[in-house]
């Protein structure tokens, strides 16, 4: 695609379906629709809650939805096969952070007093998972096994809470499609299942599972009720990690190219608007989002991570002022680096069972990952005065990678650009060569 | 009614006899009570449950959210105002731009409030319960007609019947999106999905009740059918229908409250429009007024599906000269 300057044409389809999730970060959807950033583009849209992941994506593959809030891992994992098979791709970038791991009263009861504490006598986070080997142990004794639930096997929550396990020496188990087993339970030590983010505090309050990973409301909402404790975020365990994204089918891309770049206009409007004055629309977002027809939990919960605030244990309120991040650090920007991320995250699990050259990773990200569309749409944006140049990425020599990160819990750099020596890297996970 | 009644003196007589106000507080007055102790016992029970949503809502609570959400719709229907004066406005700000401006009207992506709900959930039971209709009856009089079909259709029935609704969706859901694909489609998939599964399980109950009582017709009528040689379709009008239609009835009254609570269970695992979708909602909106507004759709479910058996018992009571045949 060439990046004309040119004014976007009118929109081919001005009647849109989009699903989400009722999670806080679908904000820009709501954003956009209220705010009437949707329809100053000529779009009039309608926001379908949608019961799960699966028929959500099911909803966007078979036409149902247009388009859909989804985890940033699943146009990559449908466009390699893994789970659906389906050309989905993304302009868009919805947020960075915005999830945490919430433990049970119990698990916290056992780790509480081996955790060390910082002069104000305060707990010193991040909490590592190795705290929680003594509790896997007693259990295994026991004959009881530690489960933990995160929302879907190719979610963003899925690769951040193994992350965390495994930096703690716990192994979240393998993968093995090839074998026909999609568990994700091979050789585990935690074993990890999936649950529908607003039945985890009740699947956790029902002892199925001793902890979660899950995005808000979904952690405070365990603080709010007394059944569980948020032990660490992900903004902990990766700064400024990429969220959830955006996600059409290739085909709508094709088949209405002015829709697709006005509707990413109007989601970077969206965007700009949550995080524009510091965080100073955040209260009015989290009344929109508490409405029953978007996310539906209590403004209290929601507000509580969308201002900039997370709450531990009850009573232990910390500052997170980047807890969610809508548009600051280009977070909107469909990055080719974050894309490889999730790429190395299957191969390391098994969910992509045999080595990929490098070249494998990039060609993948190309395919899904389409900063060329979002450039389109900033760049009208900027014409019409809505932006200025300088809060986006300079796109004549933008390479799509972000420069190596470092941020991580456990200090292992990440360089988008070398995908298989990252993997390497890692300690627990599979190496290059290895097949289960 | 004992004979040695008491007798009243002349000035002390009653406006109605004793018998008939025995009969009017019985009729009124005792389901009064029922009521009464079952809100009673709900408020006292409801403090009682403490749920990581709150108090389990009690009526007050209950009430107050209907309220809520009769104010919601009221609010919607202030949103579709605004949506439409601002395209009024925009198509005047067009017409000033150019006087010939093709100007494209459109209408409010309306929310669906818990009413709209409701409108939709009746629709498509309707709809479904209309088509299983359609197909049960005849199917019933030709298999009751003849026991060899009957013979060999029966094994089928019986397995199908006791499915649940559940276990067809999934097959459903697959079959519609393979199948029903147009660009401009008449009717939601979702829609078509749910009015698949409500005609799949509430088939049954009609189709058996129908081919039995065809099946079981007076043989004196037979034997006035034989006499008078009428052609197969008169003596399926005025000797087969007439003397099946009672337990036709009480077929399609099963297949109706099956029908129903199917529906329910269909929209909320698939999510398509209707109560059922309002009620998975709310839980997963898991707010402090999500109980209370799950209740009202709880006791919004039984009113309609009460309200339902009782309009097929008028049209039963309309079209059945069987008067022997007790309503309950």
């Amino acid at each position: 695609m060439s990046h004309s300057t040119l004014a976007v044409g009118p929109p081919e389809k001005a009647d849109l379906r989009f699903g989400f999730i009722k999670l806080t970060d679908m904000a820009p959807l709501a954003i956009a629709l209220e705010k009437g950033y949707f329809e100053d583009e000529g779009l009039f849209v309608e926001l379908e809650a949608q019961a799960n992941w699966k028929v959500l994506l099911d909803g966007v593959i078979d036409g149902q939805l247009d388009g859909a809030h989804m985890l940033a891992g699943q146009p990559l994992a449908a466009t390699i096969g893994y789970g659906t098979k389906a050309d989905i791709i993304t302009p868009f970038s919805m947020d960075l952070n915005g999830n945490g791991i919430t433990v049970s009263n119990q698990v916290w009861e056992a780790i509480k007093p081996h955790l060390p504490t910082g002069e104000d006598g305060k707990i010193q986070h991040p909490i590592h998972a190795d705290v929680l080997k003594p509790v896997i142990e007693s259990m295994a004794k026991k004959g009881e096994s530690f489960k933990m639930g995160m929302v879907f096997p190719v979610s963003t929550h899925n690769y951040e809470l193994r992350y965390w396990l495994a930096a703690g020496g716990i192994h979240p188990g393998f993968y093995a499609p090839h074998k026909g087993d999609t568990s994700g339970q091979r050789q585990a030590d935690a074993f990890l299942s999936v649950t529908p983010p607003p039945q985890m505090p009740s699947t956790l309050e029902a002892g199925t599972i001793h902890g979660y990973c899950v995005g808000e409301p979904w952690n405070q909402q365990a603080v709010f009720k007394g059944i569980g404790v948020p032990v660490i975020t992900d903004y902990e365990i990766w700064k400024n990690n990429p969220e959830k994204v955006f996600g059409i089918t290739r085909e709508f891309s094709e088949k209405y190219p002015n829709t697709t770049i006005r509707l990413t206009k109007a989601l970077i409007r969206a965007a700009k608007w949550l995080d524009a004055d510091d965080n100073a629309n955040r209260e009015e977002a989290s009344k929109i989002l508490s409405q029953p027809y978007y996310v539906g939990a209590d403004y209290e919960v929601i507000a509580n991570s969308m201002t900039g605030t997370f709450e531990y244990e009850k009573g232990d309120t910390r500052e997170v002022p980047d807890f969610n991040v809508f548009f600051r650090h280009n977070a909107t920007y469909p990055y080719y680096s974050d894309a490889i991320w999730y790429l190395t995250q299957m191969r390391r699990w098994g969910q992509i069972s045999e080595s990929k050259p490098d070249e494998w990773y990039f060609d993948i990200a190309r395919k899904v990952y389409r900063p060329d569309i979002y450039a389109q749409a900033a760049q009208a944006l900027i014409a019409e005065d809505y932006a200025v140049a300088d809060e986006f990425p300079d796109f004549a020599s933008e390479s799509g990678f972000k420069p190596p990160q470092d941020d991580f819990l456990d200090g292992i750099t990440y360089d988008g650009t070398k995908p298989t020596n990252y993997i390497e890297s890692l300690e627990i996970g599979l190496k290059q060569n290895d097949t289960l | 009614m004992t004979s040695t009644t008491f007798q009243k003196p002349r000035w002390f007589r009653w406006p109605i006899s004793g018998d008939r106000l025995t009969n009017i507080v019985s009729t009124i007055t005792l389901p009064l009570i029922g009521l009464a102790l079952f809100i009673g016992a709900w408020h006292i029970g409801a403090q009682q449950v403490n749920t990581s949503l709150g108090t389990f809502p009690g009526p007050a609570a209950v009430f107050e959210q209907w309220q809520n959400l009769i104010d919601e719709h009221q609010s919607e229907n202030l949103r579709a105002q605004a949506f439409y004066e601002r395209q009024e406005k925009r198509h005047e700000r067009q017409l000033d731009k150019n006087p010939d401006a093709q100007l494209t009207f459109r209408d409010y992506n309306r929310r669906p409030t818990f009413f709209d709900q409701i409108v939709t959930s009746l629709f498509t039971v309707m709809t479904g319960f209309l088509l299983a209709t359609a197909v049960a009856i005849p199917l019933g009089i030709v298999i009751g007609l003849s026991t060899t079909t009957y013979r060999a259709i029966n094994p089928i029935i019986q397995i199908f019947k006791p499915v649940s609704p559940l276990a067809w969706l999934p097959l459903v859901t697959m079959v519609v999106s393979a199948v029903y694909v147009s660009d401009d489609p008449m009717f939601e998939k979702s829609f078509i999905t749910s009015v698949i599964t409500v005609a799949l399980c509430s088939i049954w109950p009609t189709l058996i009740n129908t081919a039995v009582g065809t099946a079981s017709i007076n043989s004196d009528l037979l034997n006035v059918s034989r006499v008078l040689s009428l052609n197969w379709f008169t003596h399926v009008k005025t000797i087969v229908l007439p003397s099946a239609i009672p337990m036709m009835f009480t077929g399609l009254r099963l297949s109706l409250g099956i029908a129903w609570m199917v529906l329910i269970a269909a929209e909320m695992l698939a999510q398509n429009p209707g109560l059922g979708k309002f009620v998975w909602d709310e839980f997963q909106n898991g707010s402090s007024n999500s109980l209370g507004r799950i209740c009202v759709a709880v006791l919004m479910i039984g009113f309609i599906g009460f309200l339902l058996d009782r309009c097929l018992l008028l049209i039963q009571s309309r079209v059945n000269w069987d008067k022997t045949a007790i309503s309950r």
